[in-house]
């Protein structure tokens, strides 16, 4: 079984996003351990990234804060390293791919795994252009973790057949941030998604509130939440402590109603 | 199944949300630019509505002065809107309306693009929104108005550095929210395939008409052809029919701002590093972590951190080459071809006069230099007077 695949064998899986290094590498660590305290089965360590275009407002902000306090790739390295040394949970790199591309496929791989992180998920590298990175993830133990949207349409056999560790599946139109409705009909991309692969499926963008992450663990595998965790970061950078686990406690009981 | 390259650049490096879209945009662009009455109606607007085709002028003042090559002018500037991005937002446009699309939203640096855009929209009847970094909508208020006027809502873009690298983000991130009815007019020959190979076919109409004007009056082919370089739609452009004569020297002129030994320029081809970055596989400005670096020119329209794929590959190969040009230097060739020749030219295009007044003497009087004037400079006027410590009034 893959380290990622362990995040699925208890039932559902709550997961957990924060951009690393918002608002600086310490109290990074600390909010993903919350996060984990509170019950989050994988985390997502965002690797901060000058031009996140996939990003909502939240998000977008996170990013700059932990740039300007510093962030570098080898410090957000090391945070999941730390991270690592604490927690068996699932750790999986969020990055644009032209930091990857920058320090090298090769030691960029090799890097993250030495550090402890089980996959890769890189919005900017649709299913097409996989192909360079994808044998050398693979060598290193790193799940390419694919995204299926709401446009996918045909090209969800492809992408499903192709996917290893989970699959991401984008709620809604847009980037990403919370929505007060999810109007796509996720439960029918599931299902086409269930028809090509058995690889665990996992719905994000857009999910914020228990309701929500209740209704799609009706259909998928795990919850993906962002936004909301990183606005509870930016409004209290240092005290956010007790609130993420609460929160991570909701969700999590939500999932598994 | 790696699509749109150019060498190892180019590629498709972009949200799953938008995968479809622009596979159905490729197909349709291959589609209708196959279909005569397409291309019928695109050359009637470029004759008709654009002014095509545009003049190739001989410099004859430049080129006693400078001794050496014979000068050509080629005259973007007079196109309708004012520069050459006209080109390409009159094939975009005709092709969003075949394709069902009733809005086009487009980025824009200095606002040429944007006029150009907008202006493409209202001649269609199509919706369109215009995002612009919040820096540039203060600097080129006159040119927000000019696409209110045209009937455009215009963004600005708040987030990053609040200039044309900003508007694209912005503008992609819209597209990923409204796909169905929207098309993406992007300005150069950059972004995700297909757009680097579309912009280019609908630019180079310039090189094509060079290639017959030139032939017309000259008899012969071009030594050199010179183009300054942001994205590079000019540039490629002018240079596209000639890629495959080999006797025609390909140079563009990018922009150094304060030089390229300052932190303060854009010259991405001199000091940038391959990167993949707004969709494409390219050279960019980035530091050691591969953030895209802030860039720096006078010319709006040349301060953009990446170039086109095909130019990256045009330099790699030795096709082409690319030389920096600072913003002194084009200041200078901007008030030199002024009161050389009287024509006010854009700053980004002062960028190629600077570098053909350094070469000019390297050729023999019977050999002929061709720049592109791919914009006409009113919209810098005021810009350059401040540059020269004078403050004017728009």
């Amino acid at each position: 079984m893959s380290e990622i695949a362990r995040a699925f064998a208890s039932g559902k899986a709550f997961i957990a996003f924060v951009t690393g290094g918002d608002p600086d590498l310490e109290r990074s660590e600390r909010h993903i351990l919350d996060l984990v305290a509170g019950g989050a089965d994988l985390i997502e360590i965002g690797v901060p990234f000058s031009d996140p275009i996939a990003e909502g407002p939240v998000i977008q902000a996170a990013n700059l804060r932990a740039l300007r306090a510093g962030a570098t790739l080898e410090g957000i390295f090391q945070l999941a390293q730390r991270v690592h040394a604490q927690t068996d949970v699932p750790l999986v790199f969020l990055t644009y791919l032209n930091p990857v591309f920058h320090y090298g496929y090769e030691a960029f791989c090799q890097r993250a795994s030495a550090v402890g992180a089980s996959g890769l998920i890189i919005p900017d590298l649709p299913f097409e252009e996989q192909g360079e990175l994808r044998p050398t993830a693979a060598r290193h133990g790193l799940d390419l973790i694919t995204l299926v949207a709401p446009t996918s349409a045909d090209r969800i056999r492809r992408v499903a057949q192709s996917a290893s560790g989970f699959i991401y599946v984008v709620s809604s139109l847009g980037v990403t941030g919370q929505r007060s409705q999810i109007t796509t009909d996720l439960k029918s991309i599931v299902d086409e998604i269930r028809l090509h692969s058995s690889t665990p499926v996992a719905v994000g963008f857009g999910v914020h509130t228990p309701q929500q992450a209740n209704q799609i663990a009706q259909f998928a595998d795990g919850v993906i939440v962002g936004s909301k965790i990183v606005s509870l970061i930016g409004q209290d950078p240092t005290g956010a402590g007790p609130a993420l686990q609460a929160y991570a406690q909701s969700i999590k009981r939500a999932i598994l109603d | 199944m790696n699509q749109g390259r150019y060498g190892p650049y180019g590629g498709q490096y972009i949200p799953e949300t938008l995968m479809n879209e622009l596979i159905g945009l490729d197909q349709a662009y291959r589609r209708h630019r196959q279909d005569p009455a397409f291309q019928d109606e695109l050359a009637g607007l470029l004759r008709d509505y654009a002014g095509r085709p545009s003049l190739l002028y001989r410099a004859e003042r430049m080129t006693a002065d400078l001794g050496g090559a014979q000068i050509w002018l080629k005259r973007e500037d007079l196109n309708h809107t004012g520069s050459h991005k006209i080109n390409n937002v009159l094939g975009q446009a005709l092709l969003a309306r075949r394709m069902g699309k009733t809005r086009v939203i487009a980025e824009t640096g200095a606002g040429q693009h944007g006029v150009a855009t907008a202006t493409a929209a209202a001649l269609m009847g199509l919706e369109c929104e215009i995002f612009m970094g919040r820096e540039d909508t203060e600097r080129q208020s006159l040119n927000v108005y000019r696409m209110e006027l045209l009937g455009a809502t215009v963004h600005p873009v708040e987030s990053g550095t609040m200039t044309l690298k900003d508007a694209v983000n912005e503008a992609m991130r819209e597209w990923t929210s409204r796909v169905h009815d929207t098309l993406y007019v992007l300005g150069s020959v950059m972004g995700p395939h297909p757009f680097p190979m579309m912009v280019r076919d609908f630019q180079a109409v310039i090189g094509r008409e060079v290639k017959t004007q030139l032939q017309a009056q000259a008899q012969t082919l071009p030594a050199a052809a010179v183009a300054c370089v942001g994205g590079g739609s000019n540039a490629i452009g002018l240079f596209y029919d000639f890629i495959d004569c080999p006797e025609v020297e390909l140079i563009g002129c990018e922009a150094a701002g304060l030089g390229v030994d300052t932190d303060q320029h854009a010259a991405t081809m001199a000091r940038g590093e391959v990167g993949v970055f707004h969709g494409m596989k390219s050279y960019f400005c980035q530091d050691r972590d591969g953030q895209i670096a802030p860039v720096y020119s006078i010319s709006a329209g040349l301060d953009y951190p990446g170039i086109g794929p095909e130019h990256a590959w045009l330099h790699d190969s030795g096709r082409a080459s690319y030389v920096p040009v600072t913003d002194q230097a084009a200041v200078e060739a901007f008030e030199y071809l002024a009161r050389m020749e009287g024509v006010i030219c854009a700053i980004e295009s002062a960028h190629a006069i600077a570098h053909v007044r350094q070469i000019a003497q390297r050729y023999r009087p019977d050999q002929h230099l061709v720049v592109c004037l791919s914009g006409r400079g009113d919209k810098d006027v005021a810009a350059i007077a401040r540059y020269r410590g004078r403050t004017v009034n728009e």
